[in-house]
């Protein structure tokens, strides 16, 4: 895709290239003899630059998490390409992949479920670093650790606890930690604040932004909750049922959506104020998302879209250039 | 909007666990009238859903309502005098939705035995005529296909149309009152949407009053008339949606609006309280949220009470008064930043 050129000069840090992943969803026919694919994610394109948060919004199912797991190898890839600072790194395994892991990390939802309760908070952030050899001794890793703690403004004695002494936002913090141990230049956010409460979450994601600020960080930053996502990315991507529906900047999504999908996801956020929700109309759509194992022939959203047409039931839209560095994939917009 | 359906007053909740007593609810009064929609918000932990669920009779070992009391349209609910009356009230003239209704439903019964369950006991229909009205029920909240969607176990249906058959379920005896406790958490926001929509039209359609707890500020603008904050077990504020809104006054409201991004509209970083909700083992002395507050003083050590202010109720000695936007931004912008 050329389209990186066109929107910055910069070199993107990943390029994803036509990716396709597919899970096997069980069997079905005459004693089982056909076997089944979900079609997680359907020949996704999209480039990160260099110290940019690019949002990805969808819905549950819509692929958000497998395509920030592809991008860090933990998921197969059925075809496609992507590729980190200009290398392919698609099918790298073993020695290379775990050096690799050192420059890209990932944050996960659940700080409950993410931190095992039987290791201290020392023994969960210096893990990578042991890993990767980067401490001799235990008085190094105290040092190292201290300072991570320190960064994510965790109390210092806190290395000696275990993670049930803290709250879930000081648990996300560890998780943070932990991520940053290996000095990552790319880290995949997995949903940080939704398992965390409002008044908590400001206080996470004001975190990310800082550390980003203090360290450069290129984020992917997956949620389902688009207020969030439109605080903090640069740019937004919206998938649906496996598919990239738009791409653009973060200003031009929210104040000049052009796929109807985008429309009706940005309608659908409740805005804390009496006065807009009595306003303004939602759009609600009728039905649900199509089956991932048995996808419509031609768009995916096309059984729920106002705009439908017998082409839109045929044939798949291509991701299309609407405005300049916006794209969408949509037949009926422009 | 005169008569009121539902009263509580000065709830006292208590959970014994290994740890120690924990102060559950602590001293909560509200009232819900006829028809109207009443938003009872606060994060985890600040007793919104305890509070709804005693009033559905729903608090069991290790919980215990340790005082106060709880009125539908005058009569007590409470003790040995309160049973019989509670035993018709709930589950026929107030029901309750749940956040998951994928663990809320019997996973063993398909949705058209559970319905008709309900129709039986309260109504004492026969089961055809229980069959009849549960098909009605489904059409009603909008599932599509309803008479297949009977025969069919809860895995089967995705999570709007769980939800849906949930609300159909509360709705089978034409209660007035439905405590609806984070009926959309789990839900897409698209889906939410559906069902957001699905509520305001049947409150309409049926005169229904609605308590409709939830952590999401967003849905209380959308639905509710007057809004109820929680924090530690308390109410810190109760006024209507509009006046919530525009100029809250306890300075948790304000926090909370303000750490909520807006989709329409941009700041530059978002406001976040600092420290974390208070531990309930603790005995709370004074105001639960002066160690988070950027407007405490000494005073604020000693019991602060619900009080009258204007047309709303405060629990803060130091109530922010007047447009909070400009002033708001100054006195907050101080507040941990991480």
């Amino acid at each position: 895709m050329a389209l990186a050129e066109q929107i910055e000069p910069a070199e993107p840090l990943v390029r994803v290239e036509d990716l396709t992943v597919r899970f096997p969803g069980g069997r079905a026919g005459f004693w089982g003899q056909t076997e089944l694919e979900v079609h997680a994610i359907e020949r996704m394109s999209f480039e990160i630059f260099p110290g940019e948060t690019l949002g990805l919004v969808g819905e549950s199912g819509s692929g958000k998490t497998t395509a920030g797991r592809a991008v860090l190898g933990r998921t197969p890839v059925k075809s496609g390409h992507i590729y980190f600072d200009g290398r392919d790194i698609t099918n790298i395994e073993g020695d290379a992949r775990r050096l690799l892991s050192r420059d890209m990390q990932l944050i996960f939802q659940d700080p409950y479920a993410s931190l095992n309760p039987r290791m201290r908070i020392l023994d969960l952030v210096a893990e990578p670093l042991i890993v990767h050899g980067l401490v001799r001794n235990r008085d190094e890793a105290v040092d190292e650790v201290k300072e991570l703690l320190r960064k994510v403004g965790l109390p210092a004695n806190a290395f000696e606890r275990f993670p049930h002494a803290f709250s879930g936002g000081q648990r996300q913090r560890v998780v943070i930690a932990r991520a940053l141990a290996l000095k990552p230049r790319f880290i995949v956010a997995d949903e940080p604040v939704s398992a965390l409460d409002v008044s908590i979450r400001a206080q996470v994601v004001n975190l990310l932004q800082d550390l980003q600020q203090e360290f450069g960080l290129t984020y992917l930053f997956i949620a389902h909750d688009l207020s969030v996502v439109q605080h903090v990315s640069d740019r937004i991507a919206i998938m649906y049922a496996g598919k990239l529906f738009e791409i653009g900047s973060a200003d031009a999504i929210y104040s000049n959506p052009k796929h109807p999908y985008t429309e009706a996801l940005l309608s659908a956020v409740p805005v804390p104020d009496p006065v807009i929700q009595r306003s303004q109309k939602r759009i609600v759509f009728e039905g649900e998302p199509p089956s991932p194992i048995y996808p419509p022939k031609g768009c995916r959203f096309a059984k729920r879209c106002p705009l439908a047409t017998a082409q839109c039931e045929n044939e798949e839209p291509p991701l299309a250039e609407k405005a300049p560095g916006q794209f969408a994939a949509c037949w009926n917009r422009n | 909007m005169t008569q009121k359906l539902l009263e509580i007053d000065n709830l006292e909740v208590h959970f014994t666990t290994r740890r120690g007593v924990v102060r559950a609810v602590r001293g909560v009064s509200l009232s819900v009238g006829k028809g109207e929609t009443l938003g009872l918000v606060g994060e985890s932990g600040s007793g919104k859903s305890v509070t709804s669920q005693a009033a559905m009779g729903l608090v069991h070992i290790p919980g215990e309502i340790v005082g106060g009391d709880i009125r539908w349209k005058g009569q007590s609910l409470l003790g040995p005098e309160g049973h019989p009356l509670s035993r018709r009230i709930r589950g026929r003239e107030m029901a309750m939705i749940f956040q998951d209704a994928m663990t809320s439903l019997n996973p063993l019964f398909t949705c058209g035995q559970q319905i008709t369950e309900v129709l039986r006991y309260h109504r004492k229909m026969n089961k055809a005529q229980a069959q009849a009205r549960a098909l009605e029920l489904f059409e009603l909240v909008g599932i599509s296909a309803p008479l297949e969607r009977l025969n069919q176990y809860p895995f089967e249906m995705s999570g709007g149309m769980r939800q849906r058959g949930m609300i159909a379920m509360a709705l089978a005896c034409e209660p007035e009152l439905l405590i609806a406790d984070e009926p959309t958490t789990a839900l897409d926001v698209t889906i939410q949407a559906q069902i957001l929509e699905l509520l305001q039209d049947l409150q309409k359609r049926l005169d229904l009053s609605i308590i409709m707890i939830t952590h999401d500020l967003g849905v209380v603008a959308g639905l509710c008339d007057r809004v109820a904050v929680m924090y530690g077990g308390q109410i810190v504020e109760e006024a209507s949606a509009d006046e919530i809104f525009s100029h809250p006054a306890h300075p948790y409201t304000m926090g909370l609006l303000r750490s909520t991004p807006r989709i329409d509209g941009k700041d530059d970083r978002m406001v976040s309280i600092a420290g974390s909700p208070p531990d309930l083992l603790q005995a709370q002395q004074g105001c639960a949220f002066a160690s988070r507050c950027p407007s405490r003083k000494a005073e604020c050590s000693r019991d602060v009470q619900l009080k009258e202010m204007a047309s709303r109720q405060v629990a803060c000695r130091f109530p922010f008064s007047g447009p909070w936007s400009r002033d708001f931004k100054e006195r907050t912008d101080h507040i941990g930043t991480r």
